[in-house]
């Protein structure tokens, strides 16, 4: 019996150790896998593939979606490095004005004086945010100048809007958040501090949230609440706003009637290198948009 | 003929060295399974120990180059925390979670005790084995569920009556309460169990009611034990995350009234921990740091008193 005992042991023993083997032959099976493509790729990449950098600069917002894009651009155009880096809209249009990169990410519209520099604007993606309330309040249609007072905590009471006399409370998304992000953006919530740097302007005892599900649940809660959702989120539990009488919807946010969105551009400057190009074609073509269509609505 | 003469004796003999060999060879296989066994345990033990290490070496390494970068007076004692302006101040943070644990004490404790007292001391047994599960089920409900709860009922609820969002300390408060309950009654009914039956007969021998028996004796004699229940509730109060979230608005101010919204410690990771990066993301790890040494002090409070229990 006691013979057993040791030997159950060296069995379970002996398990042990074939499982972690086995874990690790198979990492390097599919690791061997891997280079096996890759050999592959570079066979192909001899024929007819194209070679060389593509640079990207700008928008924080594009950046995530020029990444993921780039990343699955990289298994069809091995041959082609792809760099994105941020810095912000401003800086990815006077960028690619400058010649300095290829592609200037931008997640605004182009101002007057840029729009003279003969760029070229590929619109990527739209992204729209609508202001939500709850079903049972009155209100529903207010103007940009207002929404932005109401956020900023200038307008406290519904009744000064129109509505029941009763105290808003503000709902938002945690710092970081891609749609506070855009709303702030948008809706003229930034002010630059004392550094220069540009600060949420935003009610300080808003009720914050970390996700659009979060902040939709607790807006059918809250009476007298105000918030904002990406369009996506809308549903029958939370009413969105008319701005300036123009409903959030996904059509209106296209034909740029609806004010609260924005276009996601990449913009180019006179001849682009054929790799940006293929880079471009491929952003805009059917795949890179089914990416974009994971957080924005594509521009196809 | 003569070889099965002949060689049975030896055959036997044989057979009785092996006997011997294999006894020797049980003694010697009895050891070697005691020891690995014994090197089994110990490897299980040092998974925790390992754990522990692991987990404070990370977060202090990561956590403690933020804090300096900042200064540390500027991050414990700034009241603004605005990441993309690279503003870290978590003092909002800090108050939030003590106000919240100061709360949830003030309606979880005597409420919890007095539970202990009931199932341990008075109630009859038919009503014990209601009570008991029930205790027991409430600590196994996840803190998702608790935090649901809270902003679908508690939340509304102080909206309708007190004005405001809801979203508030209260709610906190009251969510907390009821979440450490389990933890305070399962401790202190043990401990009030553990009194000596005589303390109790004694007293009541004297000429005491019931009730100046377990204000006057039982409760004081159990008072280490209950103490250690409180602190441990504290302490699950304090690393409370998800329901938390739900139900206390996460606005990063000084609550002026228990009806504002708070933002605390744990909030302020797990809200942020998606988006961070650089300096903001090193900051997250920096509350982590701090919500550790809380954590630390508790333990040590909760050690002491339960070496007074040995005295």
């Amino acid at each position: 019996m006691k013979k057993l005992r040791i030997f159950n042991l060296i069995l379970i023993l002996t398990m042990v150790v074939t499982i972690f083997v086995g874990c690790n032959s198979d990492k390097e099976e599919t690791q061997s896998d891997q280079t096996a493509q890759q050999e592959q790729n570079v066979v192909n990449q001899g024929e007819d593939k194209l070679e060389g950098t593509v640079t990207m600069s700008g928008s924080t917002t594009v950046l995530p979606v020029a990444q993921a894009i780039a990343d699955a651009f990289a298994s069809v155009e091995p041959g082609i490095t792809v760099n994105v880096q941020g810095g912000g809209s401003s800086t990815g249009i006077k960028d690619a004005n400058a010649g300095t990169v290829d592609i200037g990410n931008a997640s605004r519209e182009l101002k007057e004086e840029e729009k003279e520099w003969g760029l070229t604007e590929h619109v990527l993606a739209y992204d729209g945010i609508a202001v939500v309330v709850h079903p049972e309040n009155p209100v529903s249609d207010l103007d940009k100048e207002t929404i932005n007072k109401i956020f900023r905590g200038e307008i406290k009471n519904w009744k000064e809007v129109g509505g029941n006399d009763a105290q808003i409370v503000v709902l938002g998304r945690e710092a970081g958040s891609g749609t506070r992000g855009a709303f702030e953006e948008i809706v003229g919530l930034l002010d630059k501090n004392d550094e220069g740097k540009e600060v949420s302007a935003m009610v300080e005892d808003a009720l914050t949230f970390d996700s659009n599900g979060a902040l939709k649940a607790s807006l059918s809660q809250q009476k007298n609440g105000i918030g904002y959702l990406s369009l996506g989120y809308l549903d029958e539990t939370v009413k969105a706003l008319t701005i300036n009488g123009v409903e959030a919807t996904v059509e209106n946010v296209k034909a740029g009637t609806y004010e609260i969105s924005r276009h996601l551009l990449m913009v180019t400057k006179g001849e682009i290198s054929k790799e940006a190009q293929a880079f471009l074609d491929y952003a805009l073509g059917e795949e890179g948009q089914k990416i974009v269509a994971e957080k924005y609505i594509p521009a196809k | 003929m003569s070889i099965k003469e002949v060689g049975l004796p030896i055959f036997l003999n044989k057979i009785n060295l092996k006997k011997k060999e294999n006894q020797k060879k049980k003694i010697k296989g009895k050891e070697i399974l005691e020891k690995i066994t014994e090197k089994i345990f110990l490897l299980c033990a040092f998974m925790s120990v390992l754990s522990v290490a692991m987990i404070t070496i990370f977060i202090f390494v990561k956590g403690s180059p933020a804090i300096f970068k900042i200064g540390i007076f500027k991050f414990i004692l700034g009241t603004k925390w605005n990441p993309e302006a690279e503003i870290f101040g978590i003092l909002p943070m800090i108050l939030g979670s003590l106000y919240a644990t100061l709360g949830a004490i003030i309606i979880g404790v005597p409420v919890g005790i007095l539970t202990a007292v009931f199932i341990a001391e008075i109630a009859p047994k038919w009503l014990v084995n209601i009570i008991k599960p029930a205790v027991e089920l409430l600590a196994g409900i996840p803190s998702v569920v608790y935090g649901f709860f809270g902003l679908l009922t508690i939340v509304p609820l102080i909206s309708k009556n007190f004005g405001g969002p809801g979203n508030s300390l209260l709610a906190v408060c009251i969510i907390l309460g009821i979440m450490i309950l389990p933890t305070i009654i399962s401790i202190s009914e043990n401990s009030i169990r553990a009194v000596p039956k005589e303390y109790k007969e004694g007293s009541l021998a004297m000429g005491a009611s019931r009730i100046q028996t377990i204000f006057k004796v039982i409760l004081p004699a159990s008072k280490s034990g209950i103490m250690a229940g409180i602190v441990l509730g504290i302490g699950r109060a304090i690393g409370e995350t998800m329901a938390v979230i739900l139900i206390s608005g996460n606005a990063a101010i000084i609550p002026k009234s228990i009806l504002k919204p708070i933002r605390t410690l744990t909030a302020n990771v797990a809200l942020e921990m998606g988006y961070a990066f650089g300096l903001a993301e090193e900051a997250l790890f920096a509350t982590g740091v701090i919500l550790f040494i809380f954590i630390i002090i508790l333990n040590i409070i909760l050690n002491i008193l339960t070496h007074k229990v040995g005295e």
